[in-house]
């Protein structure tokens, strides 16, 4: 009897009184970046967030417009200070801080990039495969990711560095990725486990659509939002321990790095030195591109907690009719 | 602005001593959104007498929801009250502090609201929720707490000793009865119940509905009963109300508007009941759905999904008129009902 | 209880796969480090000191890998770790116990504040939304959050140390003191922790502030809370009472991983402050490949998070009867 008004209406092809949408279908892949893009664009401090970002990529891509010099080449004074030749002086070898400063943004900003978005895929595999598949895989995957979660992953990247001397970059990148990736699959599991019941994707299973099918066109279109949340939050992460590890020595100190340039400042004691920008800058800068993330992020938490979460209530137009009326029945 | 209608605007009840004990005039709720302010209550009016039991029904979206927690000044941004006033024995509440609303509140008014695991704080035990309530009023002895507690809950019908007990510890049923039962700890003067029986399977809705009903008459307060559930409550309600995009439809006597719907809305809803007993009929359901309140229509809300609606009724805004002893919002509702079919 | 029970069994099942995953590394690092290792210290070190390192990396491989795993696991028991080769000939734990104290005492003490801290500031920003705690604070703490631990730390040695000398920035303490309990040695200690405490205070508060108050907006849309106004209870009341009660719950099992996190940065802000820690250690067992060390570090570390996870589930249960529910 209570659900009389919403049989009524469906059975005159009309929606259930009081949808969220007239269209009532689910917000494609497409339609939900539309609408974040529009969200961001009126949000302050996502727009202050994508400003930043755009700034560090062009310097990534354009160093050699920005800065003249060669950043590894000893060639001037050392130990200057900011002049109108070199913006931020030179460091104790004779190299050009400022020219540093700008080729350093490339491989930062490639190491932050490429692990987060490696990141990112495993954290969507695991995730979503254990949350999804249930049962054993499950358990496995997740005692995996559990693990890994919960074991220091500083140190652990410290020893794991220190047993693979001269490792480099792509060694970094693959050990900041295994180690990085847990959190972003336990949040995806979870939220993977809260709409495996909902009811249109029950309607795929009963449809007969493949696993792989479902996974792909059903699930993570309704997860943009906490997947572009993951990727950000990682690259932060990626960004700091990264720079924590080659303050430290590790990677490859010889090349220009934001994280080498610390290294290196540390360890001809700048502080100490009066060489005070040596490292305030890299230091600086790796803040400001950690919260352009940030700020994205947070944004995107404020845009997406109201409006994207939330998963498609019904899609009274694409079920068929007899999957339409076994709904009725159940619910009156 | 139509504050222009009758101070006595109900006809019917409302003439015992001391007067109505609530009085809503011109209640106006806005939802201040992005997309623009949607007027989510309209100039809404009525009176509730003493131990009346009022039925509000109308599908998702109408705007009763709102209206309740609006009577209640209960509501949250971005929603407000922008207008109209709401005289509880009197006091207008909207004019209200905070400070001056918490001595009447659950004192004299107090809330049921539609799911109990929901309403119910989880970390705290059934009985700490009790006492809660009543230290918040000024009841202090321990002996004073736990007696009042142990009356509620048997006068619903539970074992007092799941006052220790956690809301997930209980069924929903009794989780139901025992947020009823918090309502009544002080016997208020009016209770009001958001969908109460709407998370409960039909057998626990009927024996609900029966034990609301007892506990009314016993202890005389007035019921406020939001549903959308028409039959359900038209067994116990005394009047009813009808609500569409945000407006009163149709209001009256229960057994008035029940057997003799005069808007074509509250008929189209009748309509689409199968009776138990009676002639098999065919459900006729009401095609369309509900205008878009950011945008309401020019002139009457129903005339889109309006079986009888004829050109005048899309000029202008439609009133409340008093039809017999029914106030309806339709020009075409005549004394006889609404004009059969065309 | 079956909550806990759970727990506890996956505290004991990640701590054995750390001590099998130390146990594992060296063996399986492509060159084997052992070798170079023996060949660099051979002249250098006695008998002992190379049984010691042969033992924790399994170069004598005259014994089958069950049996080095046995050997190991023995010796871990009964708190054998093996000799430090920076410190030689002082054994791994007596430098660690050195060491300990200082490293729990900075991380400890500043993890407790910014958790209470920041855990406060977030709820009270949630429920006063719009107001000016609200609209300042989440964004500048939104960009601390960013900014790496240590260049906080060497900010602070710039500022306030070198330029201001208002407070000492090397050391855990003055090395020409000699430790003991007494009240001017606690005062030195004390007054070399500052400006490493407030460094990691203060990167590391934004995340406490940021998630609580998040969590803190979606409980306050709650039925049950708005079911506290209707009763009208008073606003602190609800505040505490009912919404924060609810809202730091999800928060707990995520202070308790942070751990992790948080001593990743102690490790980074011990070694700009030379603040001998337990971090500075580990930063100078790297570079003197101090293998063995290193292991008991790792493990060390590794236990601590695991006791902190365990805690934060046990006040969990204390806190959320519905987690005591049999499933």
């Amino acid at each position: 009897m209570a659900m009389i008004f919403e049989a009524a209406a469906a059975q005159t092809g009309g929606q259930f009184p009081g949808a969220t949408e007239p269209g009532g279908s689910a917000p494609r892949a497409g339609q939900a970046v539309g609408r974040i893009w529009k969200a961001v664009r009126s949000n302050g401090k996502a727009l202050a967030g994508i400003i930043l970002l755009a700034l560090f990529t062009l310097l990534a891509i354009f160093p050699w417009a920005i800065a003249k010099d060669n950043p590894s080449a000893e060639i001037y004074k050392p130990s200057l200070g900011p002049s109108t030749a070199h913006l931020f002086g030179t460091t104790s070898y004779g190299q050009d801080l400022f020219a540093q400063a700008v080729w350093g943004t490339r491989e930062t900003l490639i190491l932050a990039v490429v692990s987060g978005v490696l990141s990112t895929f495993l954290s969507v595999i695991m995730g979503l495969a254990a949350g999804y598949l249930g049962g054993a895989w499950d358990s496995v995957l997740n005692f995996i990711t559990d693990v890994l979660l919960v074991v220091p992953t500083f140190p652990l990247l410290i020893i794991i560095v220190a047993y693979l001397p001269g490792v480099g970059v792509p060694g970094l990148i693959a050990v900041l990725v295994v180690t990085g990736y847990s959190y972003g699959a336990r949040q995806l599991r979870a939220q993977t486990l809260s709409i495996r019941s909902r009811d249109y994707l029950e309607a795929a299973r009963v449809r007969g659509e493949r696993r792989l099918y479902v996974i792909m066109v059903e699930i993570i279109p309704s997860m943009t939002s906490l997947i572009v949340a993951t990727f950000l939050g990682t690259a932060v992460y990626n960004v700091l321990a990264a720079a924590g590890l080659q303050f430290l020595g590790f990677g490859d100190p010889s090349s220009v790095s934001w994280g080498t340039m610390l290294y290196w400042a540390e360890n001809n004691e700048a502080l100490q030195t009066n060489q005070y920008l040596w490292a305030i800058v890299p230091g600086a800068l790796i803040a400001l591109l950690g919260a352009a993330f940030v700020l994205i992020n947070y944004a995107f938490d404020e845009i997406s907690n109201p409006a994207l979460a939330r998963v498609p209530v019904t899609r009274t137009r694409q079920l068929n009719p007899i999957y339409r009326r076994l709904r009725a029945n159940r619910s009156s | 602005m139509r504050t222009g209608q009758a101070e006595r605007l109900d006809p019917g009840w409302g003439e015992q001593a001391g007067g109505p004990v609530l009085q809503v005039r011109d209640l106006s709720v806005c939802y201040h959104t992005k997309r623009g302010d949607v007027l989510a209550v309209d100039n809404v009016s009525f009176d509730l007498a003493r131990g009346e039991f009022l039925g509000i029904v109308g599908e998702s979206g109408c705007g009763k929801s709102t209206l309740l927690f609006g009577i209640a000044q209960l509501l949250s941004p971005p929603a407000a009250i922008t207008g109209g006033s709401v005289r509880f024995e009197g006091t207008n509440l909207v004019d209200l502090g905070d400070r001056q609303l918490a001595t009447i509140r659950w004192k004299k008014i107090s809330l049921v609201m539609q799911s109990a695991m929901n309403a119910l704080n989880p970390v705290k035990t059934i009985g700490a929720q009790f006492t809660d309530a009543m230290r918040a009023h000024g009841v202090t002895g321990r002996q004073e707490i736990a007696d009042r507690s142990a009356e509620v809950l048997r006068m619903v019908g539970i074992d007092p000793q799941h006052l220790r007990s956690y809301p997930h510890q209980l069924s929903g049923g009794m989780r139901q009865r025992s947020m009823i039962a918090m309502a009544l700890l002080f016997t208020p003067d009016l209770v009001i119940m958001d969908e109460p029986t709407s998370a409960l399977d039909v057998v626990a809705q009927r024996s609900l509905m029966i034990q609301i009903k007892e506990l009314q008459q016993r202890l005389g307060f007035a019921v406020i009963f939001v549903t959308h559930d028409m039959s359900l409550v038209s067994h116990f309600s005394d009047r009813l109300m009808v609500m569409y995009a945000g407006q009163v439809a149709e209001l009256g006597a229960t057994r008035r508007v029940f057997d003799n719907p005069r808007h074509p809305y509250s008929a189209g809803l009748l309509e689409a009941f199968p009776s138990i007993r009676g002639p098999k009929v065919d459900l006729t359901g009401i095609p369309g759905s509900p205008p878009d309140l950011a945008r309401p229509p020019a002139g009457c809300r129903f005339a889109p999904r309006c079986p009888i609606v004829v050109d005048a009724c899309r000029q202008e805004p439609v009133d409340l008129r008093h039809l017999g002893d029914v106030l309806v919002r339709c020009i075409r509702a005549d004394g006889n009902g609404v004009v059969p079919g065309d | 209880m079956r909550f806990l029970l759970r727990r506890a069994g996956f505290f004991v099942l990640t701590l054995w796969v750390c001590i099998t995953l130390n146990f594992l590394l060296p063996r399986l690092m492509p060159g084997n480090p052992a070798i170079a290792l023996m060949a660099k210290f051979h002249g250098r070190l006695n008998p002992a000191a190379l049984k010691a390192i042969e033992v924790a990396l399994g170069v004598n491989v005259h014994q089958s890998l069950i049996s080095q795993y046995g050997a190991y696991l023995h010796n871990l028991a009964t708190g054998n770790l093996g000799v430090s080769i920076t410190f030689f000939p002082d054994s791994v734990s007596s430098v660690i116990r050195g060491a300990i104290l200082y490293t729990l005492g900075l991380v400890g003490v500043t993890t407790i504040i910014a958790f209470i801290l920041g855990t406060l500031i977030g709820i009270l920003g949630a429920w006063r939304r719009g107001g000016w705690l609200d609209s300042l604070l989440p964004p500048i703490f939104v960009i601390t959050s960013a900014v790496p631990y240590f260049w906080v730390g060497m900010l602070l040695i710039l500022v306030f140390g070198i330029k201001l000398h208002w407070f000492p920035y090397d050391f855990a303490y003055d090395p020409t003191l000699t430790p003991s309990l007494s009240l001017s040695f606690i005062g030195n200690v004390i007054e070399h922790s500052i400006l490493p405490a407030v460094a990691l205070l203060v990167t590391s508060i934004g995340g406490w502030i940021l998630t609580m108050r998040n969590t803190m907006i979606t409980t306050l849309a709650e039925d049950y809370v708005k079911m506290a106004r209707a009763k009208g209870l008073p606003s602190r009341r609800i505040m505490l009472d009912y919404a924060a009660r609810n809202a730091i719950l999800p928060n707990l099992s995520g202070f308790a991983m942070s751990t992790g996190f948080i001593v990743g940065g102690a490790v980074l802000v011990e070694y700009v402050f030379n603040y001998n820690g337990l971090g500075y250690l580990l930063v100078q067992a790297l570079d003197s490949e101090d293998y063995p060390l290193m292991q008991a570090l790792f493990l060390l570390i590794t236990v601590a998070v695991l006791i902190a996870i365990l805690l934060a589930d046990i006040v969990t249960v204390i806190l959320d009867p519905r987690t005591r529910a049999a499933r």
